[in-house]
C-alpha cells in the first residue's frame, strides 16, 4: 500500500533510506544463502556429488516421525533453556541490580563478570573438565573435604548429572551478556524517576516494584529471547565437554545438525532441513514472547 | 538517633551480603582466567602434572615464542582491520535500521522487522557453501571486503533487535524538540538518538567485536591464503590434529583475549555514562 | 566537545578501514616462470616439517610447493567441500571422511586416478609403500562404491591403533612390566587390583564414537572372524547374533571388573592422552600418533605397547591400521604432473624417513621402518593383523555405527544391556536398509 499523498510519499521514501543498507546486505548475504539452504532441505545430497536426489518433504517427515535422537536432543535443549531462563537470567539480573547500586568496587566486579563470555571455549572446557573430573576433579576433592564425599562423582559422564552440569556451565559462560544488557537497561532509567518517588515517600521495595520492574520488562524479554537463542544454537561448550555423551544425554540439536552435515553421515540436505526445523521452533517461540510483550506494552501505554 | 544507627547498620549488613555474593561469582569468573595465565607460564611437561596456580618456574618466554611461532603479527593486524570495519559497519547500518523500525512510519515496516528477527533465529547449516559460491560469483572470495560484508550480515539481525528494543524505551521529547528546531531525520538520528542510546551501543560494539574477533570457520573457508587469515589461525598452530602445545596455546589465548578485555574496559564506561548523557541533553 | 569530534572521526576511519581491507595484499599471483604446487592439509602440527620438505624440494627441483594448513579438521572438511562446489580445489589436497566420501569426490571428477603413475616401471611406486597403506585409497572391482577401480590417493604416513600400558603402574599392581595381559581374562582380573589400588584403568577417547567402535570391531574380528563381520555389514547376519551380543557384553564385563577409567564415556582423546601421559592411568587404547603426544608431555613416561587382549583363539586378534593421511591430486589442476612428481619425491625413502622422524609418525614407505624409534616400531609390528574399514569394500551405514558406539556407551553407564543394544543396532540397520532400498 503506497500512500497517495505526495508529502507522505516523500517521507516514506526518505524513511526507506534508513532501511536500505541493512536490507541490501540482508538480501545478498542472508536471503540468498537462506533460499539455497531451504531448497536443499528437499534433497538427499552428500555435499559433494554433482547430483542431488529430490525427495520432497521426506527429510522433514523423517525428522518429525523417525528421528528419535533429534527429539531427545530437542528435549535436552529445552531443559538447558529452562535452566538458563531461570537460573542464568535471575543471576544476571541480581548482579546487575547489585552493580547498579552505589557500592564500592562495582567497576571491578563489572569487569570480572564479563570474563566468562570473553574466554575461549577451549580454556573454559579444559578448566571445567578439570574442576568436574571424577577422579582428580577439584569439586570432588572439595566435597570430600567438606564431608560430602558420598556426593562425589564423574559429574560429566554420570547420566544423572551430565545434562544439569552442562546446563550450569552454559549459564556460567553466558550470564555476562544478560548482566550487561540488564545493566545497560538499568542505567537508562532516568534517576529523576527514583528521586521523585523517594520524595513522595516510596521505600526501596516499592521503587523497585513500580519503577524498575515495569521499565525493565522490555529488556527482560529481550534477554529471554537472546537466552533461548543462545541455548538453542550454542554447542561449542558441550562439544568440548561431553561431545553429546554419555550416550545421548547431553546431545543438542546443533550438534546433531553438524553431525548430519559432516562425515561419516554426510547428509547435507537432511542437515539443512534440521536447521530449518530448529528455526521454526525458535521463530515461533520468540514470536509468542514478543507478541505477549508487545500486547502488554501497548496496553500499558494506553493506560498512561 | 537510634533509627539512623539502625539504618546505617542495616545498610552495612546488606552491602556486606551483596559483596559476599559478588565476590563468590567473581571468584568463579577469575578462576579460568587465572588457570589460563598460569598454564601459559608452564611447560608442556608441567602443565598438567603441576596443577598449582603459581608454577615454580615462570616461563615468560612462552609469550614471545607463541607470538613468533604463531606468526601473530600479520594475523593481529588482519583481525583488527576486520573487527573495526565490521563493527563500525554493523553499528551504522543496524542503528539506522533500528531507528527507522522504532520511530519512522513506512509501508512494510512490520514485516521487514519480523524478517530480520526471524533471520537471527534460523541457523543455516551449510550456508557457508552458499556464501562461498556467492562470493566466488561476486569476485569477493579470498578478499577482505567479502569477509567483512559477511561478518556485517552475521551481526546485523541481532544488533537491530537489540537497538530497536532500546530505542523504543527512549523518551521522544528530545527528538520532538529537535524536529521543531528544524533538524532532518538523519540529523536527529545522529545527534539525538545515537548519544542517548550510548549504553546499548556499547553493548552492541562489544558483542559484535567479540563475535568477529573470535570468528574462524568462515574465514578459513573463504580465504585460501594465510596472508588474509584472522588471529584465530595463529592459535591453530598450537592446536594440531594430534599435538596440542598447551602452554603456547594458553599464551596465545591470553594474547587473543587481551584486546577484547581492553575494549570492554573502554566501552563499559559508556554503559554508565548513558545517564550523564541524558542529563546533559535534558 | 570531544565526543562529537570522536564521532566525526568515526566515519572517515571506517572508510579508511574498508579501503585498507579492500586493498590489503591479495594472495600473490603465481609467477609465470615457475610452477607452484599448492597443497591443502589439516594437520597444523606438521607445519614445520612440511615447510622444511618444501624448502628441500625447491632446492632440488626449483619447483615451489606451498603447504596451506587449515585446522581444526571439521573446518578443513567444510573448506574442501565448499571449494569442491566452487571448483576451486588446490593442486593437492587431503580428504577427511569415510570411503564413501572419497568415492563421491572421485565420482564428481575432483580426483585424478593414479593407477598409471603407480604401476609404471613395473609398479615401482606402488611397490614402495606398505600394502595396507595403499589399499586405503584403492577401489576394486565389485566393491559397493561403484567407482572406476584404481588408486586415488598417495599415503604419506601410517597409523595403527593399539593398547599401551604404563609399565611402572603395572609393576605396582604386582604385574610383570614386560608381560602385559594377553587374554581378556587376565585383562579383566587386573580391574580388581586397579580398583583396590585406587588407580584408573583404561583411558581412551570413547566420548567420540569411532574409538569405541574401533575396539568393538577388534573384538568382533577376534570372536567371529572377518568374514562374519563383513557378512553382517552386507546384511546377511543380524546384529542380534549371539557373537555380536558377546562382543557388546565384553564392554559390560570390562565396566564391571573396574578396568575402565571413570568418565571414559565422555572422554575426549586428548584428555585421555593427558591422563595416560601423566601416569594417572594404567592402560590406554590409542593410535600410533600418541608416541609423539606422550613424548611432548612426559618424555620419561615408561610405557609399553600391547595388542588388544584376546577373547577367543578361533580367529586372530586384529588391530586398526592403514594410511594415517593421504594426498589426492586434483584432476582439474593445471599442475597435475608437477603435483604427482612432488608426491613421488615426498614418498621416497629419504623424505619419508625425515617426515617420520620429524613428526614421530610411522612412514608409509616400507623401506623406512628400520630406522624408527623403538616404541614407534612396536606400533608397526604385526602389520598383517591390521585391518581398516576402508579396505573392506563395503561401508556400514553411519547410523548403524552411531547406534553401536552410543549403545556401548549406554552399556558402560549401565542404562542398557548388551542384548538391548544388539537389537537397537539391528533396528537401525533394518531402517537404513529399508530407506536405501527405496
Amino acid at each position: 500500500m503506497i500512500p497517495l499523498c505526495p508529502m507522505k510519499l516523500k517521507s516514506s521514501l526518505e524513511n526507506y533510506v534508513f532501511i536500505l543498507p541493512a536490507a541490501l546486505i540482508f538480501v545478498i548475504f542472508y536471503l540468498i544463502p537462506f533460499t539455497w539452504v531451504f531448497h536443499l532441505g528437499l534433497y538427499e545430497w552428500d555435499g559433494i556429488s554433482p547430483t542431488r536426489v529430490f525427495v520432497g518433504l521426506a527429510n522433514f517427515k523423517e525428522i518429525l516421525f523417525e528421528d528419535r535422537i533429534w527429539w531427545a536432543s530437542m528435549r535436552n535443549a529445552g531443559y538447558i533453556t529452562f535452566i538458563a531462563l531461570t537460573l542464568q537470567n535471575a543471576l544476571a539480573f541480581m548482579l546487575a541490580l547489585a552493580c547498579d547500586r552505589q557500592i564500592r568496587l562495582k567497576n571491578f566486579y563489572r569487569v570480572l563478570f564479563f570474563i566468562p563470555p570473553v574466554l575461549s571455549e577451549v580454556v573454559v572446557g579444559l578448566v571445567w573438565q578439570w574442576i568436574l573430573d571424577g577422579n582428580y576433579g577439584l569439586l570432588n576433592s572439595w566435597l570430600t573435604s567438606a564431608g560430602f564425599g558420598s556426593l562425589a562423582r564423574s559429574w560429566l559422564s554420570d547420566p544423572a548429572t551430565a545434562l544439569t552440569t552442562v546446563a550450569i556451565v552454559h549459564c556460567w559462560k553466558g550470564f555476562g551478556w544478560g548482566f550487561l544488557l540488564f545493566l545497560a537497561g538499568l542505567q537508562m532509567i532516568p534517576r529523576e524517576l527514583y528521586e521523585a518517588a523517594r520524595a513522595d515517600g516510596a521505600n526501596g521495595w516499592s521503587c523497585f516494584k513500580h519503577i524498575t520492574l515495569p521499565l525493565m520488562m522490555p529488556v527482560a524479554v529481550l534477554v529471554a529471547v537472546l537466552t533461548i537463542l543462545g541455548t538453542m544454537t550454542g554447542f561449542i561448550m558441550i562439544h568440548a565437554m561431553t561431545n553429546g555423551g554419555p550416550a545421548y544425554h547431553t546431545q543438542v540439536p546443533v550438534l546433531r545438525i553438524l553431525a548430519s552435515m559432516m562425515p561419516p553421515f554426510s547428509r547435507f540436505g537432511y542437515a539443512c532441513s534440521q536447521g530449518i526445523s530448529v528455526g521454526f521452533v525458535l521463530v515461533a517461540l520468540s514470536f509468542i514472547q514478543y507478541r505477549f510483550f508487545l500486547l502488554r506494552r501497548d496496553s500499558a501505554q494506553e493506560d498512561t | 538517633m537510634r533509627t539512623r544507627w539502625f539504618y546505617k547498620i542495616q545498610r552495612i549488613g546488606i552491602d556486606t551480603l551483596i559483596h559476599l555474593f559478588l565476590i563468590a561469582v567473581s571468584a568463579s569468573c577469575i578462576l579460568p582466567l587465572g588457570w589460563m595465565v598460569s598454564s601459559s607460564l608452564k611447560t608442556q611437561e608441567t602443565v598438567f602434572a603441576d596443577m598449582s596456580f603459581l608454577p615454580r618456574e615462570l616461563h615468560f618466554a612462552n609469550y614471545i615464542l607463541a607470538w613468533q611461532e604463531g606468526g601473530f603479527g600479520r594475523y593481529f593486524l588482519n583481525s583488527i582491520v576486520y573487527t573495526v570495519s565490521a563493527v563500525i559497519g554493523i553499528v551504522v547500518v543496524a542503528s539506522l535500521a533500528a531507528y527507522a523500525f522504532s520511530r519512522l512510519r513506512f509501508p512494510g515496516r512490520k514485516i521487514l522487522f519480523v524478517m530480520f528477527v526471524a533471520a537471527m533465529m534460523i541457523p543455516l547449516p551449510g550456508s557457508f557453501v552458499a556464501l562461498y559460491v556467492l562470493l566466488n560469483k561476486l569476485h569477493l572470495r579470498n578478499t577482505a571486503l567479502g569477509y567483512i560484508l559477511c561478518m556485517i550480515s552475521v551481526g546485523l539481525s541481532m544488533s537491530i533487535f537489540l537497538l530497536k528494543t532500546f530505542f523504543d524505551k527512549l523518551p521522544r521529547e528530545l527528538e520532538d524538540a529537535a524536529r521543531i528546531d528544524g533538524a532532518s531525520k538523519l540529523g536527529i538520528w545522529w545527534h539525538v538518538a545515537m548519544p542517548l542510546a550510548r549504553p546499548v551501543l556499547a553493548v552492541v560494539v562489544v558483542f559484535n567485536a567479540l563475535n568477529v574477533w573470535n570468528e574462524y570457520v568462515l574465514a578459513l573457508i573463504i580465504f585460501d591464503s594465510k596472508a588474509l587469515m584472522p588471529l584465530q589461525r595463529a592459535l591453530m598452530v598450537f592446536r594440531g590434529e594430534y599435538l596440542t602445545n598447551y602452554p603456547l596455546l594458553m599464551a596465545g589465548l591470553t594474547i587473543t583475549a587481551l584486546p577484547i578485555i581492553l575494549l570492554y574496559l573502554l566501552m563499559q564506561k559508556y554503559i554508565v555514562k548513558g545517564v550523564t548523557a541524558q542529563a546533559t541533553f535534558g | 566537545m570531544r565526543n562529537t569530534c570522536l564521532r566525526r572521526m568515526a566515519v572517515p576511519f571506517a572508510l579508511v578501514c574498508l579501503c585498507l581491507a579492500g586493498c590489503s595484499p591479495q594472495p600473490s599471483v603465481p609467477s609465470k616462470t615457475r610452477t607452484r604446487v599448492i597443497v591443502w592439509h589439516w594437520m597444523t602440527d606438521r607445519q614445520a616439517a612440511f615447510d622444511e620438505l618444501s624448502k628441500r624440494y625447491e632446492q632440488a627441483t626449483g619447483i615451489k610447493v606451498v603447504f596451506e594448513l587449515f585446522a581444526p579438521s571439521e573446518a578443513y572438511s567444510s573448506k574442501v567441500r565448499a571449494a569442491a562446489q566452487g571448483v576451486n580445489l588446490p593442486d593437492v589436497f587431503g580428504i577427511l571422511g569415510e570411503k564413501r566420501d572419497l568415492a563421491s569426490f572421485v565420482k564428481a571428477g575432483h580426483i585424478l586416478p593414479l593407477n598409471h603413475y603407480m604401476n609404471e616401471n613395473n609398479g615401482a611406486w606402488k611397490g614402495s609403500f606398505l600394502s595396507k597403506a595403499v589399499a586405503m585409497n584403492e577401489f576394486s572391482d565389485g566393491d559397493a562404491y561403484g567407482v572406476e577401480p584404481g588408486i586415488y590417493g598417495v599415503p604419506i604416513d601410517m597409523m595403527t591403533i593399539r593398547m599401551v600400558y604404563n609399565k611402572d603402574l603395572l609393576k605396582e599392581l604386582g604385574g610383570d612390566p614386560e608381560q602385559p595381559p594377553q587374554s581378556f581374562e587376565e585383562f579383566l582380573s587386573i580391574g580388581n587390583k586397579i580398583k583396590e589400588a585406587g588407580m584408573q584403568g583404561l583411558v581412551s577417547g570413547w566420548g567420540e564414537v569411532w574409538l569405541v567402535n574401533c575396539l568393538a570391531y577388534n573384538l568382533a574380528f577376534n570372536i567371529m572372524g572377518q568374514d562374519k563381520v563383513l557378512a553382517t555389514i552386507r546384511g546377511e547376519v543380524p546384529y542380534t547374533d549371539e557373537d555380536w551380543i558377546k562382543v557388546f557384553s565384553l564392554f559390560k564385563e570390562m565396566q564391571d571388573s573396574g578396568v575402565l577409567a571413570d568418565g571414559i564415556v565422555t572422554m575426549i582423546n586428548k584428555n585421555a592422552e593427558q591422563l595416560f601421559a601423566n601416569g594417572k592411568a594404567v592402560f590406554a587404547f590409542n593410535g600410533s600418533w600418541c608416541v609423539n603426544v606422550y613424548k611432548g608431555m612426559n618424555p620419561g613416561l615408561n610405557y609399553g605397547v600391547m595388542l588388544p587382549p584376546q577373547v577367543s583363539d578361533k580367529y586372530p586378534v586384529s588391530i586398526w591400521g592403514g594410511a594415517g593421511s593421504s594426498f589426492m591430486v586434483n584432476a582439474r589442476s593445471k599442475n597435475k604432473e608437477a603435483a604427482v612428481a612432488f608426491l613421488k619425491w615426498l614418498t621416497t625413502k629419504e623424505q619419508q624417513a625425515y617426515l617420520s622422524a620429524a613428526t614421530m609418525s610411522l612412514p608409509a614407505n616400507k623401506d623406512c621402518l628400520t630406522g624408527i624409534p623403538d616404541v614407534l616400531a612396536r606400533f608397526a609390528r604385526d602389520l598383517e593383523l591390521a585391518t581398516h574399514s576402508y579396505t573392506w569394500g563395503i561401508s556400514e551405514y553411519p547410523q548403524v555405527i552411531e547406534a553401536m558406539g552410543k549403545g556401548i556407551q549406554s552399556i558402560i553407564i549401565r542404562e542398557m544391556t548388551p542384548g538391548q543394544v544388539a537389537s537397537e543396532v539391528q533396528k537401525a540397520k533394518e531402517r537404513q536398509t529399508a530407506r536405501h532400498a527405496q
